[in-house]
């Protein structure tokens, strides 16, 4: 039965359903709805919660937790999950599965406490060091927030990988009706052997980064680039909306992509041929999805984000080779500032194709 | 479908009217968005929240232009009222300076007067005034006002006067 949900509770109350049992945090706001849920709602379940003492702390013990076999989540907003970096690529580098999920707000610094899409660099690049990605699910409405998050942890048991969930401070605090999966049942999920969860007097297990032989270690990325290589095949998800005979896309993830629907549905009753291209994962960026509507109509492609142009390298990189050589521009708001479907339409039919974001 | 927004100070039951808006039409299987302001909001400063009433799936929740605007106070009337849609309906508390009521789109609602002994109800006569025109029955917003008070059982009934006399105040409304 559908229940009208925030998007932070519905993330949480996702989480209990796919199994998650700890949740280690630290208050930030637009996300303290996640870590609030969790205090109350995990224990009902048997599980654990502990406020942390900061967001370092919080993401060791995701890795303590994640690494011990449970499946283990935390939650911040950007300056938050500047802090959990050195963690996450800890957690990448010891083969450890987990969900993050980051309700971004506006920077640099402590920034603001309003939307933003900032974090774009950081979530799909790699943003601790070392080379690793992590699975990214950018969703764009309170159902979409569940099915992913749900998705999230069996996807992360399967690569035995960091899997992040990007939102926003809208999505975050926004409330739509929503469905939550019926919840798993823990003894149905595949046993981890790697964890460490107390040998039984049976082999020596050893969850760790370190590699000291760099053969050892260069086999071990290559290891973790198959993983990411399958991940672009096998994961990457996107949605095409109008965009048959569209010669303007809007390419938009998150909750942007729901304010661009809007502005193609008035953009067509105007008589304009727009579109709308929304990766749904982040990383994988559906690279070959965007190039395909090049070798269609579509000619000119605008990147509308929260952020100062950073979704827009990635549209570049997926048109880069196209034989028909579509022109990028962007259009974005930022400091927490969100656009309105009437200013996106305003903007596609002025004709104009910016090359920086600053009007 | 209805964008409505909904705009007061903290304290005046802004979020929750928005809320139950959202219930009502959930209770009437349409597809609904409510989005709340998260500044550091307090009791007294200023508060609004955005509510979508479709039927088909909602797409944008962030609202420019309402089709209705539900303003408890001046700040809210001078903020909105220069961005409401063609055609769209303004429900203002009685309270309002006469130079934002002068539009006939303008409904002034008696709040004080209509919600009687229940003042806290203010916010209740309102989402009873504004239904007919967001295109949603008495009924679903009686089960929206009963779902937000469940915990509250002690509140319901005298929420539920004042929902119809909200109702029954704005209901011959074209």
């Amino acid at each position: 039965m559908k229940k009208l949900m925030k998007g932070n509770e519905a993330v949480a109350e996702a989480a209990i359903a796919a199994g998650c049992r700890c949740f280690f945090g630290y208050p930030i706001t637009p996300q303290n709805e996640v870590p609030e849920y969790m205090s109350w709602r995990l224990k009902e379940v048997g599980g654990s919660f502990v406020q942390a003492e900061s967001e370092v702390s919080a993401i060791n013990m995701v890795y303590g937790a994640a690494g011990a076999g449970v499946r283990s989540m935390t939650s911040s907003s950007s300056p938050g999950i500047s802090l959990k970096q050195e963690g996450i690529s800890y957690i990448a580098g010891a083969q450890v599965p987990c969900v993050i999920v980051n309700m971004m707000r506006a920077g640099p610094g402590l920034g603001g406490i309003q939307p933003s899409q900032s974090d774009y660099f950081q979530a799909t690049k790699g943003g601790g060091h070392g080379d690793y990605h992590m699975l990214v699910y950018a969703p764009s409405s309170v159902q979409e927030a569940v099915d992913l998050t749900y998705k999230a942890f069996f996807r992360a048991d399967y690569y035995r990988t960091p899997v992040m969930i990007l939102g926003d401070g809208m999505l975050g605090q926004m409330m739509e009706p929503a469905e939550i999966p019926e919840a798993v049942d823990l003894s149905s999920l595949e046993p981890k052997p790697w964890a460490a969860s107390g040998n039984n007097g049976g082999t020596q297990r050893v969850i760790n980064s370190i590699y000291m032989s760099p053969d050892a270690l260069e086999e071990h990325n290559a290891m973790l680039t198959r993983r990411y290589e399958e991940m672009a095949k096998v994961d990457v998800m996107s949605e095409s909306y109008r965009t048959d005979d569209a010669e303007v896309v809007l390419v938009a993830y998150g909750i942007v992509a729901r304010i661009c629907k809007a502005a193609v549905d008035m953009l067509r009753e105007s008589g304009v041929k727009a579109g709308l291209f929304r990766p749904v994962t982040v990383y994988p960026f559906p690279y070959e999805e965007i190039k395909k509507l090049a070798d269609g109509k579509a000619r000119k492609f605008i990147s509308v984000e929260l952020s100062c142009g950073q979704l827009i390298e990635d549209v570049k990189l997926g048109l880069y080779d196209s034989k028909n050589r579509p022109e990028v521009g962007i259009f974005a708001r930022v400091g927490g500032n969100v656009m309105s479907p009437e200013e996106i339409a305003d903007y596609v039919k002025s004709g104009r194709l910016s090359k920086s974001w600053i009007k | 479908m209805k964008r409505i927004i909904v705009s007061g100070f903290g304290g005046q039951g802004v979020i929750s009217l928005g809320l139950m808006l959202s219930y009502a039409a959930m209770k009437e299987n349409l597809n609904t968005s409510f989005l709340p302001s998260y500044g550091p909001e307090m009791r007294g400063g200023t508060a609004n929240c955005s509510v979508v009433i479709s039927e088909s799936e909602v797409a944008s929740p962030v609202i420019s232009r309402p089709d209705i605007l539900v303003a408890f106070n001046e700040p809210s009337l001078a903020r909105f009222l220069p961005k409401l849609a063609e055609g769209g309906r303004v429900f203002a508390a009685s309270s309002a300076k006469e130079e934002y009521l002068a539009g006939g789109n303008v409904c002034v609602v008696p709040v004080h007067e209509l919600c009687g002994n229940n003042q806290k109800g203010q916010n209740i006569v309102m989402l009873g005034a504004v239904l007919s025109q967001a295109s949603l029955s008495y009924k679903s917003a009686e089960e929206a006002v009963r779902e937000v008070f469940k915990r509250k059982p002690q509140f319901v009934e005298a929420n539920l006067s004042c929902l119809k006399a909200g109702y029954e105040f704005a209901k011959g409304l074209k």
